[in-house]
């Protein structure tokens, strides 16, 4: 191996690399080896990203307690009996009639796990067997590591993980659940979620991604999704962020559409202490589309971080972005949404909108809305608002006998409730609205 | 039931109502006409306790109590209702829900029963055949995308399920065309009673036709400057308040005292 100048922040896990490749991650396919070794020199090259001026993709929100704490990988093999004792409640993270994959800290637990019979799902690890080629074709393909600190990080210690292979002209009869949690048995663990999915062409499937993890211990959560949509696929994503109260996610998911492609993606965020998620939809071919959401709830000190790129490479594509963030307590919370149209990239039509509601003066928000256009035929709108409960609205209500309290939780709900109607999945928005539900009276 | 005392109220620190003396009675219908900008709206929103509506003197005293001093859920549960000129969208806060909400508010306020969601959806489509509305409408957000005609009638729905004692009528007859000022206009006799009052505010008489007052009263920046019977409102209909506004100008009447 090189000597490459490592960010001293880096070295703890360069250190860990090297010693998981001396003990046994060697045994995977060259290319992968190859792969993660790229990936590890990228992350040591690149450190964590700081906020600092002209740094303007972590502007609002800063690492650094990220990089101080070294978090490492868990060292013990994880026992599915004491994870069912920490993690009672993992029925309710779902819906029985889903397809289930549980990852703990990162690691496949095939016994709390459901899988589909007819379609291959599998344990990224396992599936390298039957699928290495399709794997090798995707894999750390799409989300780019070498410029990307957090990407580089979870590239680097690629080892298990989701894997969803539809064939084409195949629906899934139900979402795939894919649960990832972390465990706090060893202090600062790091869990690597990572998921690929390739929808062949004109298939239909619904993800939804669960995070979670206990309160009261900082970890790190830092998951990165591939999704392939092939020709006419349509795939319906679900982000389901409900980490503890001291938790740090970093979530990237990178979609790629074929043409004729619809992806629709729902962001939710619950808990963490710090959150970013980084949403990129590449629309590589004409007619396709995508519809991202996000509905953000934060109070006490919370932060949470949306940037979404969308990239319109071809002509003819559409995009419609609406995110949602209420913010109680001192929360911070940053949306950071850029569209581009690519050269030649005529007839795009763009629309992105990003609303706030604060109910407490201590909650702040920022809003950066990016756009590049290289294209001249085409369509794009952009909308930014943030503010308090409407008094209007508020007199209204109470004009009807409702009294204040009340007639606020009635506003607040209402305001979450445009998103959580446009979930395209019934059993999915049932279960958002709960999660919605019981966290509003919290902020 | 509602007696007004000398009152005056400020916006902003702008006096606008200057003096109003109003006495309502059970079984009666009060129209205030006034031309724009007399405080109709405000007397309205006064009465319902709209923040930012300052009463620097007078009273209201409504069904032997102080009305000035309640809060605006409160005087929803003793029985006031204000139907809005512009009633609010809310967005997200379907109407059924929000129906349900003030009415169980008002009921747990009386000690009635609260209905489940599926006994009020029960009295909810009886009402909403009542009063002639698009039994879809409830299960809309409320307000929101409704067309003017649709705004004016969720707000008689409203009344319908609440069942006031007094409703105030903040222009419930602006935006609507003949047709429809006629079909709120019965909905809104159908729901009188003789224990229930209504106080009708409005700028044009045409109203009046289909809902008929017993006494009319001219607002006039901030005062009553005139009461009588229903043949007042033909007359201003006939001659408009021109010939009011110099009685109430205050700077003219000082100037005109000996």
């Amino acid at each position: 191996m090189t000597t490459i100048a490592a960010a001293p922040e880096a070295s703890p896990y360069l250190r860990e690399f090297e010693s998981l490749e001396r003990n046994g991650y060697g045994l995977h396919p060259q290319w992968l080896q190859t792969l993660r070794r790229d990936a590890i020199h990228a992350f040591t090259a690149l450190g964590f990203p700081t906020a600092r001026r002209g740094n303007e993709e972590w502007k609002y929100t800063d690492v650094r307690p990220i990089a101080r704490a070294g978090f490492r990988l868990p060292t013990q093999s994880c026992h599915s009996e004491s994870i069912e004792e920490s993690i009672p409640n993992l029925a309710s993270l779902g819906d029985p009639a889903w397809h289930r994959m549980v990852f703990v800290d990162g690691r496949f637990v095939p016994n709390l796990s459901s899988l589909p019979e007819t379609i291959t799902t599998a344990n990224l690890a396992d599936a390298l067997h039957s699928h290495d080629s399709l794997i090798q074709k995707h894999l750390a393909r799409h989300a780019p590591y070498r410029t990307h600190a957090f990407t580089a990080l979870n590239t680097a210690f690629l080892h298990q993980g989701a894997f969803l292979r539809l064939p084409p002209d195949t629906a899934l009869d139900h979402p795939l659940h894919l649960i990832y949690l972390s465990t706090t048995g060893e202090p600062h663990t790091l869990s690597q979620p990572r998921t690929l999915a390739v929808i062949g062409r004109g298939s239909k499937a619904a993800i939804v991604e669960t995070y979670a993890g206990p309160d009261g211990t900082p970890y790190l959560s830092n998951a990165v999704s591939e999704l392939v949509l092939e020709a006419n696929a349509s795939l319906d994503y679900y982000r389901l962020q409900q980490h503890g109260d001291e938790g740090y996610h970093v979530g990237t998911t990178q979609a790629v559409l074929g043409s004729g492609a619809n992806f629709s993606s729902t962001t939710l965020d619950l808990g963490g202490s710090l959150v970013r998620n980084n949403l990129n939809a590449l629309l590589d071919a004409p007619e396709s589309g995508c519809a991202l959401n996000g509905l953000y709830l934060a109070g006490e000190t919370q932060k949470i971080d949306n940037q979404v790129v969308i990239d319109h490479a071809k002509p003819h594509t559409n995009s419609r972005e609406l995110y949602k963030g209420i913010l109680g307590g001192r929360a911070r919370a940053a949306f950071h949404g850029s569209i581009t149209v690519r050269k030649d990239a005529q007839k795009v039509d763009a629309k992105q909108e990003d609303k706030n509601l604060l109910l407490s003066d201590k909650a702040q928000v920022n809003v950066k809305p990016a756009f590049w256009i290289y294209a001249d035929d085409v369509k794009c709108g952009h909308g930014a608002a943030s503010g308090q409960i409407d008094e209007n609205s508020l007199f209204y209500l109470q004009s009807r006998g409702i009294d204040q309290e009340q007639a606020r939780r009635l506003l607040v709900r209402g305001f979450a409730q445009e998103i959580i109607d446009a979930i395209p999945n019934p059993t999915v928005k049932s279960l958002v609205n709960n999660l919605v539900e019981d966290k509003l009276p919290t902020l | 039931m509602l007696e007004i005392r000398d009152l005056h109220a400020s916006v902003n620190d702008t006096p606008i109502l200057r003096g109003v003396n109003l006495t309502v009675n059970a079984g009666e219908v009060h129209a205030v006409m006034g031309p724009n900008g007399s405080g109709k709206s405000t007397l309205a929103f006064v009465l319902a306790g709209r923040p930012g509506y300052e009463v620097t003197r007078g009273s209201a005293i409504y069904q032997s109590q102080d009305l000035l001093e309640m809060l605006p859920e409160d005087r929803a549960r003793s029985g006031l209702f204000l139907s809005f000129q512009h009633p609010v969208e809310v967005p997200g806060v379907r109407l059924d829900q929000f129906l349900r909400a003030g009415f169980n508010a008002l009921n747990k306020s009386r000690g009635l029963e609260e209905l489940d969601p599926l006994k009020f959806d029960r009295l909810l489509r009886r009402r909403v055949k009542t009063v002639n509305v698009d039994p879809q409408m409830t299960r809309r957000s409320v307000n929101e995308g409704f067309s003017g005609g649709e705004k004016k009638r969720n707000e008689v729905l409203q009344m319908a399920v609440l069942e006031p004692r007094l409703t105030i009528l903040d222009e419930p007859d602006s935006g609507l065309d003949v047709d429809a000022l006629r079909s709120v206009a019965q909905s809104i006799n159908g729901l009188r009673t003789d224990d229930n009052a209504l106080l009708l505010v409005t700028h044009y008489q045409r109203i009046l036709n289909y809902i008929v007052p017993d006494r009319v009263h001219v607002l006039v920046n901030g005062r009553i400057v005139k009461s009588g019977g229903k043949d007042l409102a033909l007359e201003i209909e006939a001659d408009g308040y021109d010939g009011y506004e110099d009685a109430a100008n205050p700077t003219l009447a000082q100037t005109a005292a000996p």
